[in-house]
């Protein structure tokens, strides 16, 4: 198996952190794995995202411009990467602040009201888990236990308060 | 959990180092290598170890000269505007052979650039870069586990020759994460004999780079000259992949040639027989190995993220044997597999480089 | 021999810290006092076997030919990070840098503020002649307004080449700063103060107080173009005025050592 995954959202919303997990859950189960951000000047609002490849065989560029899978999280990111998403491949798509639809015929989109669902379970800021938990249901090519054992073993460390 | 960690290249940097026994990191906040200054200064203070955040890089490299010269393992690291504003230090440490580690994680160039991954420091750090006649032994690694064990390795070889040591990695490598296994944490060496520790029970020692004699400067250049040839003897590194049987060698290292592989992988499929050189130590290139294998394939193919600056000893290493083409992506732009892949088949396809340069 | 010791006291030596060697510098210079005194401090101090100093680029180039403690020669102004180096990673040895107005109050600006900033605990000796003396008399940081150098032929001219610069008065400011004081050596009472500083700037450092940094108001007999006594003159008449005598940073604690 190799997947090449884009996850892609304002900063903040997790997209980076996503990534991680499922980089996290892939070597768990024993296969070859990166993960690359985006990493620019932006701290907070600018578009960010991350590459996860998971595969049989090693890997050679971390770094790919078409994903089989693509989390977007904002506008911005369904405008850049709907395009890009390989044929026969998954775009999931946050509904919730994206109004754009994909007209492509040749991948399977999933939207999800990932902001709304977060919201309804008591936390807005898991958006990006809901998305990951959408695209593994259509696509699992790890299984969500590795990912939340994962979550479990890496809760971020929250950012110190500097005052 | 699996043995295995996930670790960012900067981390890994950081903690290899640590691992290493580096007792002392100066550095200063530069895209994409920062995190290694932000590893370092919550580590070492835990560990009774020195962190310090330089005012600039020339600060930075002359507290690690410092440093250095107490006898301890130290280590800074920079990106490539600061790898520039280290060069003066660099020199000064050659000249006065106390051993220290420099990391470059390159970025784009030239001046600001960018902060995308390059490979265009490659002259500067494997002919001198500084003034007067020095060379430093330069490593390449190409995954995070290389970044890792070429980091410790970079400690060992820097107290064997007496030598600053660096490692090139670039900004894909220090940002990535991949799973890592980290050495066991190793014991403090104690500060060796030529080390300023204070003139107790021993004539007092200096340390310096100034020699006004000439024929004494002349006498240290050859000292320096002959750890040069030492380290060139003995020193080389090199893999190969798939190279055996095949027809086109892609010469690349770091970043370049992890990506050249998977084109390789591709290329075998459709039954091209091609196969890779990576140069694991950029200084001493391994100029007969790879002339070695000059006379023993049909073209050669120079991938790298500058404008051809590896090429140059490639030029060196195959004396005219064989065609050599090159691909370069510049400015921060990585290359894909499938750019090189196309590279490789217009080679079997007799057509000219897509991005050629004369010669060979 | 033993004989002669019964008839003969030694008043005067050479200070153990001192190597038993010739300088280069020039006659009348007051480099040689200063690393006299520095010496002669080490060794009342008892802490030859610990010290480790750090030579400027300039005409002190040479010191640690001249001293008998560990010695690193460091590039042009960066004596300061190298000393921070040396120092933080064995607190318990005493460091000192050796600099001109060049090298510390010009290429070196950087590095000494931030080391003065930072409150590292290392002494910097800092001799201030106005003048580039190694290459030859060129403007300095601290060159008067109109003074004539190799390159301020018509004197120095503040509109195109700036201020001198106070560097005691500046550093005085910095919160890491524990002793800053200015000094000269023109005279035998001066030397004495100058002595006195010294040995408090070492003893600041060895109770861990903070920066200590002691200018020297010095001569340049040959690049000044005077006789050795006539410099001293030019001191007392010019630079002192400018550069005035005195205390400008004595922190808590100081004072009692």
């Amino acid at each position: 198996m190799h997947e090449e995954v884009i996850i892609s959202g304002f900063g903040g919303q997790g997209a980076l952190f996503a990534g991680q997990l499922l980089t996290y859950a892939g070597l768990a189960e024993g296969r070859h794995v990166s993960w690359i951000p985006s990493y620019g000047p932006e701290m907070r609002g600018g578009t960010a995202h991350c590459t996860v490849i998971i595969s049989d065989e090693p890997i050679g560029s971390p770094i790919i411009y078409r994903p089989t899978s693509c989390i977007v999280l904002n506008p911005p990111s369904f405008e850049k990467y709907e395009p890009l998403v390989k044929p026969g491949g998954y775009l999931i798509v946050n509904s919730s602040l994206v109004r754009q639809k994909s007209a492509r015929t040749d991948i399977t989109v999933v939207e999800v009201p990932a902001n709304d669902l977060a919201y309804e379970i008591g936390n807005v800021r898991v958006a990006n888990l809901v998305l990951l938990g959408a695209l593994l249901g259509i696509n699992p090519f790890v299984k969500l236990e590795s990912v939340i054992q994962a979550l479990e073993e890496h809760v971020p460390e929250q950012r110190p308060a500097y005052h | 959990m699996s043995a295995k960690m996930l670790m960012k290249g900067n981390e890994a940097i950081a903690e290899s180092a640590i691992r290493a026994g580096c007792q002392a990191y100066f550095g200063y906040p530069i895209t994409p290598q920062t995190e290694v200054l932000e590893y370092m200064s919550r580590r070492m203070p835990q560990l009774g170890r020195v962190f310090l955040q330089a005012e600039s890089e020339l600060a930075a490299v002359n507290m690690l000269y410092g440093a250095a010269c107490a006898g301890v393992r130290a280590m800074t690291s920079t990106s490539s505007p600061g790898f520039s504003l280290m060069q003066e230090g660099i020199s000064y440490i050659a000249c006065s052979m106390v051993p220290a580690v420099v990391v470059n994680v390159m970025r784009g160039g030239p001046g600001l650039g960018n902060i995308q991954p390059a490979q265009a420091d490659y002259s500067q750090m494997t002919k001198g870069g500084g003034h007067g006649d020095y060379k430093v032994l330069t490593l390449a690694p190409s995954t995070i586990q290389e970044l890792v064990d070429h980091v410790g390795l970079a400690f060992d070889l820097a107290d064997k020759y007496r030598q600053i040591v660096f490692v090139i990695a670039d900004g894909m490598l220090g940002q990535m994460m991949e799973p890592v296994e980290l050495p066991e944490m190793r014991e403090l060496r104690s500060p060796p004999a030529w080390a300023l520790t204070g003139a107790k029970g021993r004539p007092k020692n200096i340390i310096t780079s100034l020699y006004l004699n000439a024929p004494e400067l002349e006498k240290i250049n050859q000292q320096l000259q002959a750890v040069f040839r030492r380290i060139e003897a003995d020193e080389v590194r090199y893999e190969t992949y798939l190279l055996d049987d095949a027809d086109i060698a892609i010469v690349a290292y770091g970043t370049a040639a992890r990506i050249a592989r998977t084109a390789i992988r591709r290329a075998r499929e459709a039954g091209i027989r091609v196969g890779l050189f990576r140069p694991i130590t950029v200084y001493p290139f391994p100029y007969e190995a790879l002339g070695e294998v000059a006379g023993r394939v049909q073209e050669m193919l120079v991938v790298e993220m500058s404008a051809g600056q590896m090429l140059e000893d490639v030029r060196i290493a195959t004396c005219c044997q064989v065609p050599i083409r090159f691909f370069g992506k510049m400015g921060g732009i990585v290359p894909l597999p499938e750019d090189i892949l196309a590279e490789i088949e217009a080679i079997t396809q007799g057509k000219p480089a897509l991005v050629a340069r004369e010669g060979a | 021999m033993a004989e002669a010791e019964k008839l003969e006291r030694v008043v005067f030596s050479r200070p153990k810290a001192l190597s038993d060697t010739t300088t280069h510098y020039c006659p009348g210079c007051i480099h040689g006092i200063v690393h006299r005194l520095i010496a002669e401090a080490i060794d009342e101090l008892g802490i030859q076997e610990r010290t480790i100093g750090i030579a400027p680029v300039g005409c002190s180039v040479l010191a640690y030919h001249y001293f008998d403690v560990d010695f690193a020669e460091a590039a042009h102004g960066r004596a300061p990070a190298m000393a921070t180096g040396l120092k933080r990673v064995q607190p318990d040895k005493i460091v000192f840098t050796y600099q001109g107005d060049g090298d510390l109050a010009a290429i070196g600006t950087n590095e000494i503020i931030h080391a003065v900033n930072r409150g590292e605990n290392i002494t910097t000796f800092f001799i201030n002649n106005a003048i580039y003396g190694m290459t030859g008399g060129q403007m300095a940081p601290t060159t008067l307004p109109g003074q004539v150098t190799t390159s301020t032929p018509f004197g120095r001219d503040v509109r195109a080449a700036g201020y001198p610069l106070r560097v005691c008065e500046m550093v005085a400011t910095l919160s890491g700063a524990a002793y800053v004081v200015r000094r000269t050596a023109i005279n035998p009472r001066e030397i004495r103060r100058l002595k006195k500083a010294i040995l408090t700037a070492f003893k600041v450092q060895m109770a861990g107080l903070g920066y200590s940094l002691v200018e020297v108001v010095s001569n340049c007999p040959t690049n000044w173009g005077m006789t050795p006594i006539e410099s001293l003159e030019w001191i007392e008449k010019n630079m002192l005025p400018y550069y005035p005598l005195g205390d400008f940073k004595v922190a808590e604690g100081v004072e009692n050592l």
